[in-house]
Protein backbone atom coordinates (compact mmCIF):
# COMPACT_ATOMS: atom_id res chain seq x y z
CA UNK A 1 0.00 0.00 0.00
CA UNK A 2 1.24 3.38 -1.01
CA UNK A 3 1.29 5.50 1.79
CA UNK A 4 3.17 8.55 3.01
CA UNK A 5 6.47 7.06 3.36
CA UNK A 6 6.91 7.34 -0.39
CA UNK A 7 5.69 11.05 -0.39
CA UNK A 8 8.78 11.72 2.11
CA UNK A 9 11.36 10.02 0.19
CA UNK A 10 10.02 12.14 -2.92
CA UNK A 11 10.19 15.36 -0.71
CA UNK A 12 13.38 13.82 0.99
CA UNK A 13 15.09 13.39 -2.61
CA UNK A 14 13.68 17.34 -3.52
CA UNK A 15 15.36 18.72 -0.88
CA UNK A 16 18.81 16.92 -1.11
CA UNK A 17 18.84 18.20 -4.19
CA UNK A 18 18.29 21.54 -2.85
CA UNK A 19 20.97 21.59 -0.87
CA UNK A 20 23.42 20.11 -3.35
CA UNK A 21 22.43 23.05 -5.73
CA UNK A 22 22.91 25.38 -2.97
CA UNK A 23 26.70 23.86 -2.27
CA UNK A 24 27.53 24.70 -6.12
CA UNK A 25 26.36 28.24 -5.86
CA UNK A 26 29.22 30.46 -5.53
CA UNK A 27 26.57 33.46 -6.30
CA UNK A 28 25.26 32.88 -2.98
CA UNK A 29 27.54 34.38 0.06
CA UNK A 30 25.85 31.89 2.80
CA UNK A 31 26.12 28.83 0.25
CA UNK A 32 27.08 26.48 3.34
CA UNK A 33 23.99 27.65 5.82
CA UNK A 34 21.52 27.16 2.84
CA UNK A 35 23.28 23.80 2.03
CA UNK A 36 22.68 22.99 5.96
CA UNK A 37 19.35 24.08 5.76
CA UNK A 38 17.67 22.52 3.82
CA UNK A 39 20.20 19.27 3.95
CA UNK A 40 18.71 19.07 7.67
CA UNK A 41 15.17 18.95 5.77
CA UNK A 42 16.24 16.34 3.63
CA UNK A 43 17.15 14.19 6.34
CA UNK A 44 14.27 14.85 8.54
CA UNK A 45 11.92 13.47 5.47
CA UNK A 46 14.53 10.72 4.45
CA UNK A 47 15.60 9.18 7.96
CA UNK A 48 13.31 11.27 10.45
CA UNK A 49 11.59 7.74 11.49
CA UNK A 50 14.54 6.33 12.84
CA UNK A 51 16.36 9.30 14.27
CA UNK A 52 14.32 9.01 17.74
CA UNK A 53 12.68 11.75 19.54
CA UNK A 54 16.03 13.40 20.97
CA UNK A 55 17.64 12.91 17.36
CA UNK A 56 14.41 14.56 15.72
CA UNK A 57 14.51 17.39 18.32
CA UNK A 58 18.53 17.70 17.97
CA UNK A 59 17.76 18.44 14.46
CA UNK A 60 14.95 21.33 14.98
CA UNK A 61 17.13 23.21 17.36
CA UNK A 62 19.64 23.06 14.57
CA UNK A 63 17.38 24.71 11.74
CA UNK A 64 16.07 27.50 14.39
CA UNK A 65 20.31 28.26 14.95
CA UNK A 66 20.97 28.49 11.21
CA UNK A 67 17.48 30.40 10.75
CA UNK A 68 17.76 32.57 14.02
CA UNK A 69 21.69 33.53 13.40
CA UNK A 70 21.43 34.06 9.55
CA UNK A 71 22.79 31.82 7.77
CA UNK A 72 20.48 31.80 5.06
CA UNK A 73 20.95 33.87 2.33
CA UNK A 74 19.01 33.72 -1.51
CA UNK A 75 20.40 31.77 -4.21
CA UNK A 76 20.99 32.76 -7.60
CA UNK A 77 20.16 29.96 -10.39
CA UNK A 78 20.35 31.20 -13.75
CA UNK A 79 17.19 31.99 -15.25
CA UNK A 80 15.54 33.50 -17.63
CA UNK A 81 15.88 37.36 -17.75
CA UNK A 82 12.06 39.24 -17.79
CA UNK A 83 12.79 40.41 -21.24
CA UNK A 84 13.06 36.77 -22.34
CA UNK A 85 9.80 35.93 -20.53
CA UNK A 86 7.91 38.33 -22.09
CA UNK A 87 8.89 36.83 -25.61
CA UNK A 88 8.51 33.17 -24.18
CA UNK A 89 4.97 34.79 -23.08
CA UNK A 90 3.83 35.51 -26.18
CA UNK A 91 5.65 32.45 -28.39
CA UNK A 92 4.57 30.21 -25.94
CA UNK A 93 0.84 31.82 -25.70
CA UNK A 94 -2.18 29.70 -23.86
CA UNK A 95 -0.20 26.56 -23.85
CA UNK A 96 1.65 28.12 -20.87
CA UNK A 97 -1.77 27.33 -18.84
CA UNK A 98 -1.70 23.56 -18.94
CA UNK A 99 1.15 22.60 -17.13
CA UNK A 100 -0.38 24.99 -14.56
CA UNK A 101 -3.62 23.46 -14.81
CA UNK A 102 -2.50 19.97 -14.52
CA UNK A 103 -1.53 20.15 -10.83
CA UNK A 104 -5.21 20.86 -9.63
CA UNK A 105 -7.06 19.01 -12.33
CA UNK A 106 -4.62 16.11 -10.65
CA UNK A 107 -5.02 16.48 -7.41
CA UNK A 108 -8.24 16.09 -7.95
CA UNK A 109 -9.32 13.23 -9.90
CA UNK A 110 -6.14 11.27 -8.71
CA UNK A 111 -7.86 11.86 -5.27
CA UNK A 112 -11.04 9.89 -6.55
CA UNK A 113 -8.91 7.59 -8.27
CA UNK A 114 -6.54 6.76 -5.80
CA UNK A 115 -9.04 6.20 -3.01
CA UNK A 116 -11.02 3.93 -5.08
CA UNK A 117 -8.26 1.80 -6.72
CA UNK A 118 -7.34 -1.70 -5.36
CA UNK A 119 -4.48 -4.27 -6.00
CA UNK A 120 -4.89 -7.86 -5.44
CA UNK A 121 -7.92 -6.85 -3.34
CA UNK A 122 -5.88 -4.62 -0.90
CA UNK A 123 -6.45 -0.82 -1.11
CA UNK A 124 -3.55 1.22 -3.00
CA UNK A 125 -3.07 3.96 -1.00
CA UNK A 126 -4.16 4.91 2.17
CA UNK A 127 -6.85 6.48 1.91
CA UNK A 128 -6.86 9.43 4.33
CA UNK A 129 -3.62 10.42 2.42
CA UNK A 130 -4.94 10.21 -0.70
CA UNK A 131 -4.92 13.94 -1.65
CA UNK A 132 -1.65 14.59 -0.72
CA UNK A 133 -0.27 11.64 -2.59
CA UNK A 134 -2.35 12.84 -5.25
CA UNK A 135 -0.70 16.60 -4.99
CA UNK A 136 2.68 14.76 -4.82
CA UNK A 137 1.51 12.93 -8.00
CA UNK A 138 0.63 16.37 -9.74
CA UNK A 139 3.65 18.07 -8.90
CA UNK A 140 5.75 15.86 -10.52
CA UNK A 141 3.54 15.56 -13.53
CA UNK A 142 2.93 19.30 -14.10
CA UNK A 143 7.33 19.84 -13.66
CA UNK A 144 8.10 17.29 -16.30
CA UNK A 145 5.12 18.30 -18.52
CA UNK A 146 6.45 21.83 -18.45
CA UNK A 147 10.00 20.73 -18.48
CA UNK A 148 9.16 18.37 -22.16
CA UNK A 149 7.21 21.03 -23.73
CA UNK A 150 9.15 23.84 -23.29
CA UNK A 151 11.95 22.06 -23.90
CA UNK A 152 13.81 23.26 -20.81
CA UNK A 153 17.13 22.10 -19.40
CA UNK A 154 16.93 18.90 -17.17
CA UNK A 155 17.62 20.58 -13.92
CA UNK A 156 15.40 23.68 -14.84
CA UNK A 157 12.71 22.83 -12.40
CA UNK A 158 15.07 21.80 -9.63
CA UNK A 159 16.91 24.89 -9.89
CA UNK A 160 13.59 27.21 -10.35
CA UNK A 161 12.30 25.00 -7.24
CA UNK A 162 15.53 26.30 -5.20
CA UNK A 163 15.09 29.25 -6.50
CA UNK A 164 11.37 30.21 -5.02
CA UNK A 165 12.55 28.07 -1.79
CA UNK A 166 15.58 30.23 -1.16
CA UNK A 167 12.48 33.14 -1.35
CA UNK A 168 10.79 31.95 1.26
CA UNK A 169 13.26 30.34 3.71
CA UNK A 170 13.25 29.27 6.88
CA UNK A 171 9.36 30.51 7.26
CA UNK A 172 9.07 26.88 4.85
CA UNK A 173 9.49 25.29 8.13
CA UNK A 174 7.68 27.68 10.50
CA UNK A 175 3.58 25.70 9.77
CA UNK A 176 5.44 22.25 10.89
CA UNK A 177 7.55 23.85 13.85
CA UNK A 178 3.66 25.51 14.93
CA UNK A 179 2.50 22.37 14.46
CA UNK A 180 4.76 20.51 16.78
CA UNK A 181 4.83 23.49 19.46
CA UNK A 182 0.79 23.08 19.54
CA UNK A 183 1.43 19.58 20.71
CA UNK A 184 4.29 20.78 22.80
CA UNK A 185 1.51 23.16 24.77
CA UNK A 186 -0.90 20.15 24.62
CA UNK A 187 0.94 18.24 26.73
CA UNK A 188 1.59 21.44 29.12
CA UNK A 189 -1.99 22.08 29.23
CA UNK A 190 -2.01 25.21 28.08
CA UNK A 191 -5.11 25.40 26.03
CA UNK A 192 -6.75 24.22 28.97
CA UNK A 193 -5.58 27.12 31.38
CA UNK A 194 -6.52 30.18 28.99
CA UNK A 195 -9.80 28.61 28.69
CA UNK A 196 -9.86 27.94 32.13
CA UNK A 197 -9.09 31.69 32.76
CA UNK A 198 -11.92 32.52 29.44
CA UNK A 199 -14.30 30.82 31.15
CA UNK A 200 -13.62 32.75 34.54
CA UNK A 201 -14.63 35.42 32.82
CA UNK A 202 -17.46 34.83 30.79
CA UNK A 203 -21.14 37.22 31.75
CA UNK A 204 -23.49 34.86 32.50
CA UNK A 205 -26.55 37.09 33.04
CA UNK A 206 -27.66 37.75 29.53
CA UNK A 207 -28.12 35.96 26.11
CA UNK A 208 -26.31 37.76 24.06
CA UNK A 209 -23.09 38.03 26.63
CA UNK A 210 -22.74 35.11 26.67
CA UNK A 211 -23.12 34.43 22.30
CA UNK A 212 -19.86 37.50 22.57
CA UNK A 213 -17.87 35.50 25.14
CA UNK A 214 -17.84 32.30 23.04
CA UNK A 215 -17.40 33.63 19.49
CA UNK A 216 -14.82 36.10 21.02
CA UNK A 217 -13.24 33.24 23.16
CA UNK A 218 -13.16 31.21 19.83
CA UNK A 219 -11.53 34.19 17.92
CA UNK A 220 -8.88 35.13 20.90
CA UNK A 221 -7.65 31.69 22.06
CA UNK A 222 -7.01 31.25 18.17
CA UNK A 223 -4.92 33.99 17.71
CA UNK A 224 -2.55 32.58 20.51
CA UNK A 225 -2.92 28.97 20.04
CA UNK A 226 -2.69 30.15 16.10
CA UNK A 227 -5.31 27.54 15.20
CA UNK A 228 -9.00 26.79 15.65
CA UNK A 229 -9.27 22.96 15.87
CA UNK A 230 -7.21 23.83 18.97
CA UNK A 231 -9.51 26.40 20.18
CA UNK A 232 -12.79 25.11 19.61
CA UNK A 233 -12.75 21.83 22.05
CA UNK A 234 -11.65 23.82 24.61
CA UNK A 235 -14.29 26.55 24.50
CA UNK A 236 -17.29 24.95 23.49
CA UNK A 237 -17.00 22.72 26.63
CA UNK A 238 -16.02 25.74 28.77
CA UNK A 239 -18.84 28.57 27.36
CA UNK A 240 -21.07 26.93 24.69
CA UNK A 241 -22.26 23.38 25.65
CA UNK A 242 -23.17 24.91 29.36
CA UNK A 243 -24.41 28.50 28.93
CA UNK A 244 -25.26 29.16 24.91
CA UNK A 245 -26.77 25.81 24.44
CA UNK A 246 -27.30 24.63 28.08
CA UNK A 247 -28.69 27.39 30.03
CA UNK A 248 -30.28 29.72 27.12
CA UNK A 249 -31.07 26.70 24.63
CA UNK A 250 -29.58 27.57 22.06
CA UNK A 251 -29.64 25.42 18.44
CA UNK A 252 -26.04 23.08 18.85
CA UNK A 253 -25.70 22.94 14.95
CA UNK A 254 -25.90 26.96 14.60
CA UNK A 255 -23.58 27.40 17.85
CA UNK A 256 -20.81 25.40 16.79
CA UNK A 257 -20.73 26.47 13.53
CA UNK A 258 -20.51 30.25 13.32
CA UNK A 259 -17.80 28.99 16.50
CA UNK A 260 -15.97 27.64 14.25
CA UNK A 261 -16.30 30.45 12.00
CA UNK A 262 -15.64 32.94 14.54
CA UNK A 263 -12.28 30.77 15.40
CA UNK A 264 -11.33 31.35 11.18
CA UNK A 265 -11.76 35.22 12.03
CA UNK A 266 -8.91 34.92 14.86
CA UNK A 267 -6.98 32.57 12.12
CA UNK A 268 -7.29 35.53 9.82
CA UNK A 269 -5.54 37.56 12.70
CA UNK A 270 -2.36 35.88 13.63
CA UNK A 271 0.85 35.54 13.10
CA UNK A 272 0.63 31.87 14.49
CA UNK A 273 -1.34 30.60 10.76
CA UNK A 274 2.01 30.42 9.19
CA UNK A 275 1.30 29.04 6.29
CA UNK A 276 -2.03 31.05 5.73
CA UNK A 277 -0.21 34.36 6.95
CA UNK A 278 3.52 34.59 7.09
CA UNK A 279 4.65 31.95 4.12
CA UNK A 280 2.07 34.30 1.45
CA UNK A 281 4.29 36.95 2.14
CA UNK A 282 7.35 35.52 1.76
CA UNK A 283 6.37 33.59 -1.26
CA UNK A 284 5.17 37.50 -2.66
CA UNK A 285 8.29 38.55 -1.42
CA UNK A 286 6.45 41.38 0.48
CA UNK A 287 8.76 43.86 2.77
CA UNK A 288 6.02 43.87 5.47
CA UNK A 289 6.05 40.47 7.16
CA UNK A 290 2.32 40.99 8.54
CA UNK A 291 1.53 42.84 5.58
CA UNK A 292 -0.92 40.19 4.37
CA UNK A 293 -2.38 40.06 8.35
CA UNK A 294 -3.29 44.31 8.03
CA UNK A 295 -4.60 43.32 4.32
CA UNK A 296 -7.43 40.74 6.02
CA UNK A 297 -7.98 42.72 9.55
CA UNK A 298 -10.60 44.53 8.62
CA UNK A 299 -12.65 41.30 7.05
CA UNK A 300 -11.82 39.18 9.77
CA UNK A 301 -12.76 41.72 12.52
CA UNK A 302 -16.24 42.94 10.90
CA UNK A 303 -16.83 38.99 10.17
CA UNK A 304 -16.44 38.41 13.57
CA UNK A 305 -19.38 40.82 15.01
CA UNK A 306 -21.27 39.36 12.12
CA UNK A 307 -20.77 35.85 13.47
CA UNK A 308 -22.18 37.14 16.99
CA UNK A 309 -25.09 39.04 15.39
CA UNK A 310 -25.82 35.67 13.03
CA UNK A 311 -25.43 33.59 16.22
CA UNK A 312 -27.81 35.51 17.83
CA UNK A 313 -30.03 35.97 15.81
CA UNK A 314 -30.46 32.18 14.44
CA UNK A 315 -29.43 30.11 17.68
CA UNK A 316 -32.35 30.93 19.88
CA UNK A 317 -35.36 30.38 16.89
CA UNK A 318 -37.54 27.81 18.92
CA UNK B 1 -0.66 29.07 35.38
CA UNK B 2 3.01 29.08 34.77
CA UNK B 3 2.47 27.42 31.41
CA UNK B 4 1.13 30.59 30.02
CA UNK B 5 4.57 31.85 30.17
CA UNK B 6 4.66 30.12 27.08
CA UNK B 7 2.49 31.97 25.51
CA UNK B 8 3.99 35.08 26.44
CA UNK B 9 7.03 33.73 24.80
CA UNK B 10 5.76 33.62 22.08
CA UNK B 11 3.65 36.83 21.93
CA UNK B 12 6.34 38.94 22.67
CA UNK B 13 8.95 37.18 20.42
CA UNK B 14 6.40 37.83 17.45
CA UNK B 15 5.79 41.27 18.03
CA UNK B 16 9.07 42.13 18.46
CA UNK B 17 10.13 40.26 14.93
CA UNK B 18 12.65 38.03 16.57
CA UNK B 19 13.15 34.73 14.07
CA UNK B 20 10.30 32.99 14.19
CA UNK B 21 11.59 29.48 14.44
CA UNK B 22 14.03 30.26 17.40
CA UNK B 23 10.36 32.38 19.08
CA UNK B 24 8.70 28.73 18.69
CA UNK B 25 11.67 26.90 20.34
CA UNK B 26 12.18 28.88 23.05
CA UNK B 27 8.47 29.05 24.13
CA UNK B 28 8.44 25.06 23.58
CA UNK B 29 11.07 25.41 26.43
CA UNK B 30 9.39 27.74 28.53
CA UNK B 31 5.75 25.92 28.45
CA UNK B 32 7.46 22.61 28.90
CA UNK B 33 9.68 23.43 31.79
CA UNK B 34 6.98 25.71 33.29
CA UNK B 35 5.01 22.30 33.41
CA UNK B 36 7.50 20.06 35.00
CA UNK B 37 9.36 18.65 32.29
CA UNK B 38 13.25 18.31 31.89
CA UNK B 39 14.85 19.95 28.90
CA UNK B 40 15.68 16.92 27.79
CA UNK B 41 11.70 15.68 28.18
CA UNK B 42 10.98 18.88 25.58
CA UNK B 43 13.55 18.27 23.33
CA UNK B 44 12.26 15.14 23.15
CA UNK B 45 8.71 16.03 22.79
CA UNK B 46 9.46 18.63 20.35
CA UNK B 47 11.49 16.15 17.86
CA UNK B 48 8.64 13.95 18.10
CA UNK B 49 5.83 16.48 16.85
CA UNK B 50 8.08 17.92 14.09
CA UNK B 51 8.37 14.14 12.79
CA UNK B 52 4.64 13.36 13.00
CA UNK B 53 3.91 17.12 11.64
CA UNK B 54 6.18 16.71 8.13
CA UNK B 55 3.17 16.28 6.02
CA UNK B 56 3.04 20.08 6.74
CA UNK B 57 5.87 20.97 4.92
CA UNK B 58 5.05 18.39 1.76
CA UNK B 59 2.95 21.08 0.23
CA UNK B 60 6.57 23.05 -1.08
CA UNK B 61 6.66 19.72 -3.81
CA UNK B 62 4.69 22.08 -6.02
CA UNK B 63 7.84 24.42 -5.99
CA UNK B 64 9.73 22.83 -9.09
CA UNK B 65 6.54 22.98 -11.20
CA UNK B 66 5.36 26.60 -10.27
CA UNK B 67 9.30 27.89 -10.72
CA UNK B 68 10.04 25.84 -14.27
CA UNK B 69 6.88 27.94 -15.31
CA UNK B 70 7.73 30.94 -13.89
CA UNK B 71 11.00 30.90 -16.14
CA UNK B 72 9.11 30.02 -19.29
CA UNK B 73 7.06 33.37 -18.69
CA UNK B 74 3.67 32.08 -16.78
CA UNK B 75 3.75 35.33 -14.80
CA UNK B 76 3.72 37.10 -17.40
CA UNK B 77 1.84 35.43 -20.15
CA UNK B 78 -1.28 35.86 -16.92
CA UNK B 79 -0.38 39.82 -17.08
CA UNK B 80 -0.87 39.80 -20.92
CA UNK B 81 -4.32 37.66 -20.28
CA UNK B 82 -5.38 40.61 -18.19
CA UNK B 83 -4.13 43.22 -19.99
CA UNK B 84 -6.84 42.32 -23.47
CA UNK B 85 -9.73 42.27 -20.93
CA UNK B 86 -11.56 45.65 -21.05
CA UNK B 87 -13.04 46.87 -17.62
CA UNK B 88 -10.42 44.14 -15.49
CA UNK B 89 -9.03 46.21 -12.55
CA UNK B 90 -7.37 44.55 -9.03
CA UNK B 91 -10.63 44.61 -6.96
CA UNK B 92 -12.57 43.20 -9.88
CA UNK B 93 -10.10 40.39 -10.55
CA UNK B 94 -9.75 39.50 -6.97
CA UNK B 95 -13.56 39.41 -6.52
CA UNK B 96 -13.62 36.87 -9.08
CA UNK B 97 -10.69 35.08 -7.39
CA UNK B 98 -12.99 35.31 -4.17
CA UNK B 99 -16.10 33.91 -6.04
CA UNK B 100 -14.37 30.99 -7.53
CA UNK B 101 -12.26 29.97 -4.22
CA UNK B 102 -15.25 30.16 -2.41
CA UNK B 103 -17.25 28.27 -4.93
CA UNK B 104 -14.70 25.43 -5.52
CA UNK B 105 -14.16 25.08 -1.21
CA UNK B 106 -17.61 24.77 -0.78
CA UNK B 107 -17.68 21.62 -2.84
CA UNK B 108 -14.20 20.54 -1.10
CA UNK B 109 -11.78 21.19 -3.20
CA UNK B 110 -9.83 23.25 -1.30
CA UNK B 111 -6.44 21.63 -2.16
CA UNK B 112 -7.43 23.23 -6.20
CA UNK B 113 -5.66 26.07 -5.59
CA UNK B 114 -3.48 28.01 -2.77
CA UNK B 115 -0.57 30.60 -2.46
CA UNK B 116 1.93 28.75 -3.37
CA UNK B 117 -0.17 27.16 -6.53
CA UNK B 118 -2.43 30.10 -8.29
CA UNK B 119 -1.73 33.55 -6.05
CA UNK B 120 2.11 33.94 -6.59
CA UNK B 121 2.28 32.62 -10.17
CA UNK B 122 -1.30 33.65 -11.23
CA UNK B 123 -3.68 35.96 -9.28
CA UNK B 124 -0.99 38.24 -7.71
CA UNK B 125 0.19 39.22 -11.55
CA UNK B 126 -3.20 39.03 -12.96
CA UNK B 127 -4.09 41.62 -10.51
CA UNK B 128 -0.98 43.87 -10.37
CA UNK B 129 -1.59 43.54 -14.26
CA UNK B 130 -5.41 44.94 -13.93
CA UNK B 131 -4.38 47.45 -11.85
CA UNK B 132 -1.37 48.88 -14.60
CA UNK B 133 -4.60 49.34 -16.89
CA UNK B 134 -5.32 52.51 -15.30
CA UNK B 135 -1.70 53.64 -15.28
CA UNK B 136 1.58 52.93 -13.62
CA UNK B 137 1.25 51.55 -9.92
CA UNK B 138 3.96 52.87 -6.87
CA UNK B 139 5.38 50.28 -5.36
CA UNK B 140 3.55 50.32 -1.96
CA UNK B 141 0.28 50.09 -4.07
CA UNK B 142 1.95 46.82 -5.85
CA UNK B 143 3.14 45.34 -2.07
CA UNK B 144 -0.89 46.17 -1.31
CA UNK B 145 -1.96 44.30 -4.16
CA UNK B 146 0.05 41.34 -3.30
CA UNK B 147 -0.93 41.38 0.30
CA UNK B 148 -4.47 41.42 -1.17
CA UNK B 149 -4.28 38.51 -3.42
CA UNK B 150 -2.75 36.30 -0.19
CA UNK B 151 -6.00 37.60 1.42
CA UNK B 152 -8.63 37.06 -0.75
CA UNK B 153 -7.31 33.58 -1.25
CA UNK B 154 -7.63 33.09 2.57
CA UNK B 155 -10.85 34.63 2.53
CA UNK B 156 -12.49 32.62 0.15
CA UNK B 157 -11.03 29.30 1.83
CA UNK B 158 -11.75 29.79 5.12
CA UNK B 159 -15.92 30.80 4.66
CA UNK B 160 -16.19 28.45 1.65
CA UNK B 161 -14.44 24.66 3.16
CA UNK B 162 -17.65 24.69 5.97
CA UNK B 163 -19.88 24.22 3.54
CA UNK B 164 -18.46 21.37 2.38
CA UNK B 165 -19.77 18.38 4.93
CA UNK B 166 -16.70 16.37 4.87
CA UNK B 167 -14.09 19.10 5.82
CA UNK B 168 -11.86 18.57 9.29
CA UNK B 169 -13.51 20.99 11.01
CA UNK B 170 -16.85 20.12 10.38
CA UNK B 171 -16.10 16.20 11.51
CA UNK B 172 -14.01 17.67 14.24
CA UNK B 173 -17.39 19.59 15.74
CA UNK B 174 -19.32 16.52 14.69
CA UNK B 175 -17.01 13.84 16.95
CA UNK B 176 -16.71 16.84 20.25
CA UNK B 177 -20.71 17.37 20.50
CA UNK B 178 -20.91 13.53 19.69
CA UNK B 179 -19.00 12.98 22.69
CA UNK B 180 -21.28 15.07 24.93
CA UNK B 181 -23.97 13.08 24.06
CA UNK B 182 -25.70 15.62 21.48
CA UNK B 183 -26.14 14.08 17.93
CA UNK B 184 -25.42 16.99 14.92
CA UNK B 185 -25.65 15.73 11.66
CA UNK B 186 -23.11 17.37 9.41
CA UNK B 187 -25.28 18.90 7.06
CA UNK B 188 -26.87 20.69 9.40
CA UNK B 189 -23.42 22.34 10.59
CA UNK B 190 -22.98 22.04 6.74
CA UNK B 191 -25.95 24.30 6.26
CA UNK B 192 -25.31 26.78 8.89
CA UNK B 193 -22.13 27.62 7.42
CA UNK B 194 -23.55 29.13 4.81
CA UNK B 195 -25.11 32.70 6.34
CA UNK B 196 -21.11 33.54 7.37
CA UNK B 197 -19.97 32.28 4.01
CA UNK B 198 -22.61 34.97 2.11
CA UNK B 199 -21.76 37.94 4.95
CA UNK B 200 -18.07 37.04 3.56
CA UNK B 201 -18.87 37.42 0.06
CA UNK B 202 -20.11 40.86 0.87
CA UNK B 203 -17.73 42.01 3.52
CA UNK B 204 -14.72 41.17 1.72
CA UNK B 205 -16.05 41.71 -1.46
CA UNK B 206 -17.01 45.36 -0.78
CA UNK B 207 -13.91 45.78 0.53
CA UNK B 208 -12.11 44.80 -2.93
CA UNK B 209 -14.78 47.16 -4.59
CA UNK B 210 -13.07 50.12 -2.25
CA UNK B 211 -9.64 48.71 -2.99
CA UNK B 212 -9.95 49.73 -6.42
CA UNK B 213 -11.03 53.57 -5.30
CA UNK B 214 -8.24 53.54 -2.48
CA UNK B 215 -6.28 52.69 -5.68
CA UNK B 216 -7.03 54.95 -8.66
CA UNK B 217 -6.08 58.12 -6.84
CA UNK B 218 -2.16 57.11 -6.90
CA UNK B 219 -1.71 55.56 -9.83
CA UNK B 220 -3.97 58.82 -11.52
CA UNK B 221 -1.34 61.50 -9.76
CA UNK B 222 1.16 60.04 -11.52
CA UNK B 223 2.11 60.92 -15.29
Amino acid sequence: MIGLPLVYLIAGAMFAAFAGLSLGDRANRKRFGNAAFWGLVAVSFLLGDHLGDLGNGLLVLALALLAGTGQLGVGAPDTTSPDERQDLARRLGLRLFLPALVIPVVTLVGTFVLKAATLHGQPLVEAKNATLIALALAAILAALLAQMMFRQPPVAALQEGRRLMDLVGWAALLPQMLAALGAVFAAAGVGKTIGDLAVAWTPVDSRFAVVAAYCLGMAGFTILMGNAFAAFPVMTAGIALPLVIGRFGGDPAVVCAIGMLSGFCGTLLTPLAANFNLVPAALLQLKDRYGVIRAQAPTAVLLLIVNMVLMYALAFRA
Amino acid sequence: MLTLLGVAVIVLGFALRFNPLLVVVAAALTAGLAAGLSPVEVIEAFGKAFNTNRYVTIAWLVLPAVGVLERCGLQERARLTIQALKGASAGRILLAYLLLRQLTAALGLTSVAGQAQTVRPLVAPMAEAAAETAGPVADADRERIRAMSAATDNVGLFFGEDIFMAIGSILLIVGFLDQSGITVEPLHLSVWAIPTAIAAFIVHGARLLLFDRRLAPTTEARP
